[in-house]
């Protein structure tokens, strides 16, 4: 074992930990907010919109993220090429990198995922007090925001923990598409330096550190929050 | 409609082969990391319960790192390090390097990540047993093996099938993940489909939808199953 290519790699290593927290910031916030749609569409009367998220979640929750990225970064990606106006915008450095491509595909896995979870925090929510805030009269996006969502993540605040750290897991297949995440600067550190492991050993390490310190997050949360025992 | 026969002729007539190739491999690994699986989560989870203390600790350890570090780290780690280690025990006992079978490479190593979860799963359905039945085999004198494979076993698997059903999925997805080890599954051979036709959409489209194929009629054969082992259970 040997691990004097910390100090020089040091910066690179920070970098890449770096781009891990962004994809998880960025999946993280816009997944969870197109989670809360496909929530509630599921339970939508409406047949077509509940349908409509029916089947993006069995198609997310279906096929492997390693595909679902290389369909947006390879085939997406290949698409925009053939079209010489994109190339010459402003837009095409963000299209050449593959880190807005696995944001993209992670965004709508969580949405997938998440949205499965949500839909089952919002049957969870006790009907009575939907019922309370109908009854004095509240608009029904009033009742949504002030009473039926927060309700909901509060009782799933545990599985919430867990999604994260399934996210935080899924963002080192970035790697697989040339960017330059945790995952990918341990590779790049195994091509220069000829160790075979040591590099994702110590990549090991700081996935379990920022996995534990997600769910510390969440138990501070959960603390925060107030709870009422009556009983 | 000639956009659709051009890709019904790639797809199925020029790679139909290769890819079917590659799915049956897949499930072959998915089969076989299973099963790897559920021995590997049987053990731990019965280490668990019976809290003995160093094997607890180890037990422990193993399910807190296999759940909190990515697939796709632990598959390059298990990968690299696990031939390194091997070629290591056989250097000590002064044999050659022995040369490492991908297939079977894939399957421990996917084995031992779903072990982590399979552990907790199992470790679950057990505790969830009514005490009551377990005391009243004991009371009726069953030996212990006996308790095990009559009650604990079956009883144990309604409750468990859930969470089982949904990590055979879980596995069904994460054996895409081999293919960056470069081992010929389904999705390193729809690689080099895309690669040669340069036709990438295209590809990575269809072979998403085979992997939609078999977790649905994974999904359908588990909801039968479901009904058949579960009929003892009392009806809400």
């Amino acid at each position: 074992m040997n691990f004097e290519w910390l100090g020089e790699y040091g910066r690179m290593m920070v970098l890449g930990v770096m781009t891990t927290l962004q994809l998880l910031l960025i999946a993280g916030t816009l997944g969870f907010a197109l989670a809360v749609l496909v929530g509630f569409g599921r339970l939508s009367r409406q047949p077509f919109i509940a349908w409509l998220s029916l089947s993006f979640t069995n198609l997310i929750r279906g096929t492997p993220l390693l595909v679902q990225i290389y369909v947006m970064y390879y085939g997406v990606g290949s698409l925009f090429v053939s079209f010489p106006l994109l190339r010459d915008s402003w837009l095409w450095p963000y299209l050449r990198e593959g880190f807005w491509y696995v944001a993209l595909a992670l965004t709508l896995s969580v949405a997938g995922y998440v949205g499965e979870v949500i839909k089952g925090g919002l049957r969870g929510v006790p009907k009575g007090e939907l019922e309370a805030a109908r009854a004095l009269g509240m608009p029904r996006l009033l009742m949504i925001r002030r009473i039926w969502l927060p309700r909901a993540i509060f009782i799933l605040l545990p599985t919430l923990a867990g999604e994260s750290v399934m996210l935080l897991k899924s963002t080192a297949l970035a790697s697989t598409v040339a960017v330059m995440d945790a995952l990918g600067v341990a590779n790049l550190i195994r091509n220069q330096t000829f160790l075979t492991y040591e590099p994702l050993l110590v990549m090991a390490l700081i996935y379990l550190l920022l996995a534990m310190l997600i769910e510390r997050l969440f138990k501070r949360l959960e603390m925060r929050l107030p709870v009422r025992n009556a009983f | 409609m000639e956009w659709l026969t051009k890709a019904f002729d790639a797809v199925v007539l020029d790679w139909g082969c290769a890819l079917l190739q590659g799915a049956l491999v897949t499930l072959q690994i998915s089969l076989g990391a299973f099963s790897v699986g559920l021995c590997i989560g049987l053990l731990v989870a019965m280490i668990k319960m019976t809290r003995h203390g160093l094997l607890l600790r180890l037990a422990n350890a193993y399910t807190t790192v296999c759940r909190a570090v990515p697939e796709l780290l632990l598959i390059l780690l298990l990968y690299y390090a696990g031939g390194d280690l091997i070629n290591w025990v056989l250097a000590q006992l002064d044999q050659g390097p022995a040369p490492i079978n991908g297939f079977m490479a894939a399957v421990v190593v996917l084995g031992i990540v779903q072990g982590a979860y399979a552990a907790e799963i199992i470790r679950g359905a057990v505790q969830s047993i009514p005490t009551g039945h377990l005391e009243a085999a004991r009371a009726f004198g069953c030996p212990r093996h006996m308790i095990v494979q009559r009650i604990i076993l079956p009883e144990m698997l309604p409750y468990a099938l859930g969470g089982l059903s949904n990590l055979w999925l879980i596995l069904i997805k994460d054996s895409a993940l081999i293919s960056v080890v470069g081992y010929n599954e389904l999705l390193f051979t729809t690689k080099q489909a895309a690669g040669s036709t340069r036709e990438y959409l295209l590809f990575y489209l269809a072979v998403a939808a085979v992997y939609l194929l078999i977790t649905l009629l994974s999904n359908l054969l588990f909801s039968r199953f479901d009904r058949r082992i579960s009929r003892w259970m009392p009806a809400h």
